[in-house]
């Protein structure tokens, strides 16, 4: 059902063409939004849940932004499916899980999601490539107007848009984006980091959210509060926020590289060499190693050319997409058998690391 | 003395005092050795009581705590502390001596300051205000007040026909 979507020659997180950004992979906005006059997801009975699909999914079609898009039940989804759908950040875990009556709208080039029937009625989702809070938010902002003009979403004065959880109230606004942190991880810095943030009302999540790991070094970092404060103080506020970790990133990677520099470039060649030659890559491995290779971007040791492709593969040696890519349900082992093979595939094209480039940097 | 005290949870001797102000109240738990280890209470400062009492249902007020019924989805008070989620746009009018309190410890404030669906709103009360004026429209009728009935009319023809000719701008009659 998926295949297009993968096949895909536009997908913004998999195949952007744009200037990437050293830390930041992408941006996320979204707005969680319900109908009146109709139970929350949680407490509607399948058919109400029915009702509430057809007439969301009719609104959705109409608007400008979901032209060539598409329309997925997420009962007749596989598992697989919906892993690399989750993989792919367009649908939640819990989507997944949700009992019949849930769907997902996906638009063409994969900026934009809307999750019905999750824990509230429309969870809203823009995503963009790099460090974009503002365009995102305007993208998002219109296309909630547009939704708006033609549902009457649940809203009080006092409390802002009503949601299913009384954490969401308000702006019912979770800005978040991915952040490459490697210099952070490696300096023992990141503990320190999340203690300071969370303090600001700021949470610090994995690759995956709640609960998984930051395996390749990736984290996601998002406001936890959206009540009390408009949409443009909440994101001036992240922004602040997101611009003091990234110099602090910036820094640290300079820091490691001045002091243990040997050592630094003997991790990356390594990690080249291993990507180049491996046969056996379990997904912990391959993320750690295509970090390091993100890293060698951001030291000019590889060319700019090659981010997209190492984000790329970020999404594409997850194992849900390992598996699709066999055309089966396949075991660990022999998952990351193909996940060598392509990576080896993938890493001989690419140029070979210039060493040299790092010692003009410093 | 604090050795007389029982857990909370069984009836062994408590050994862990927890006090800590939730919501403006001085809330005490007593809890033995084998309650707090199994409750987590390990680490006092990344401990909140709150969890802990919204976990076991002992939340300030405790039984005191008003019982409220959603009228439209049925949401109880007893639902929404074992959840802590809403069950229908119509629970936060009901909710709101539940809700408040706790907004207050989770967000920045708790009035909103953001986005208003203007078009919306002003949709939802149209179509309000069409409802109530068909309704007066009904009662002048019965009682055969005529005067009124055509007034109504008028109003309701007002916005029904400015809808049609202009349907975001129709709303703000």
């Amino acid at each position: 059902m998926i295949e297009s979507l993968i096949q895909s020659n536009n997908a913004e997180l998999t195949q952007s063409t744009k200037k990437g950004s050293p830390v930041v992979l992408s941006t996320r906005v979204r707005l969680a939004r319900n109908l009146v006059g109709v139970p929350f997801p949680e407490r509607a009975s399948s058919s109400q849940r029915s009702d509430i699909m057809t007439k969301c999914a009719d609104r959705i079609a109409d608007l400008p932004q979901m032209k060539n898009g598409a329309f997925f039940d997420v009962a007749e989804l596989s598992d697989l499916e919906k892993q690399v759908l989750v993989e792919r950040h367009l649908i939640s875990r819990e989507l997944c899980e949700s009992d019949s009556g849930s769907g997902v709208f996906i638009n063409k080039d994969q900026t934009c999601s809307v999750m019905i029937n999750e824990e509230d009625h429309l969870r809203i989702q823009f995503l963009k490539t790099g460090f974009s809070l503002r365009s995102v938010w305007k993208q998002i902002d219109r296309f909630d107007s547009g939704l708006e003009s033609d549902l009457d979403v649940a809203f009080s004065h006092e409390f802002g848009y009503l949601t299913a959880c009384p954490t969401n109230l308000g702006t019912a606004l979770r800005a978040s984006v991915m952040m490459h942190l490697p210099g952070l991880v490696i300096s023992d810095h990141m503990d320190k980091v999340i203690r300071a943030v969370n303090q600001l009302g700021i949470t610090v999540r994995g690759l995956f959210g709640e609960g998984s790991d930051a395996t390749g070094h990736v984290f996601q970092i998002s406001n936890q509060q959206t009540l009390g404060e408009s949409e443009e103080a909440i994101m001036s506020r992240l922004g602040n926020v997101f611009k003091t970790i990234i110099d602090h990133e910036i820094n640290a990677r300079f820091k490691y590289l001045e002091e243990n520099r040997a050592r630094m470039l003997d991790q990356v060649g390594r990690a080249f060499g291993v990507l180049q030659n491996a046969h056996v890559l379990n997904s912990n491995e391959a993320m750690n190693l295509l970090s390091l290779m993100r890293l060698a971007v951001d030291f000019e040791m590889l060319p700019e050319a090659n981010r997209s492709d190492i984000d790329r593969l970020f999404i594409e040696c997850q194992p849900g997409h390992i598996q699709h890519a066999a055309g089966e349900g396949i075991e660990p082992e022999a998952r990351d058998l193909g996940r060598a093979d392509k990576l080896r595939r993938e890493f001989n094209q690419f140029p070979a690391l210039d060493f040299d480039k790092v010692n003009e940097l410093t | 003395m604090a050795d007389n005290l029982k857990c909370s949870h069984c009836s062994n001797p408590a050994t862990v005092h927890l006090t800590q102000i939730v919501n403006n109240k001085i809330i005490k738990v007593d809890l033995c050795e084998s309650c707090a280890q199994a409750k987590g209470v390990t680490d006092p400062e990344g401990f909140s009581l709150a969890d802990l009492l919204s976990k076991t249902n002992l939340s300030p007020g405790g039984s005191g705590e008003p019982q409220i019924t959603c009228p439209d989805c049925g949401l109880t008070t007893v639902d929404f502390r074992r959840t802590g989620r809403l069950g229908c746009a119509t629970c936060y009018q009901h909710f709101v001596p539940l809700v408040r309190p706790v907004l207050e410890d989770m967000h920045a404030g708790t009035a909103h300051k953001g986005k208003v669906p203007k078009v919306a709103l002003t949709r939802q009360n149209a179509v309000a205000e069409l409802q109530s004026l068909e309704n007066a429209l009904q009662r002048a009728i019965a009682e055969e007040a005529y005067e009124d009935a055509a007034k109504f009319r008028d109003q309701i023809h007002a916005i029904r026909s400015a809808a049609e000719t202009n349907p975001e701008e129709a709303v703000r009659t």
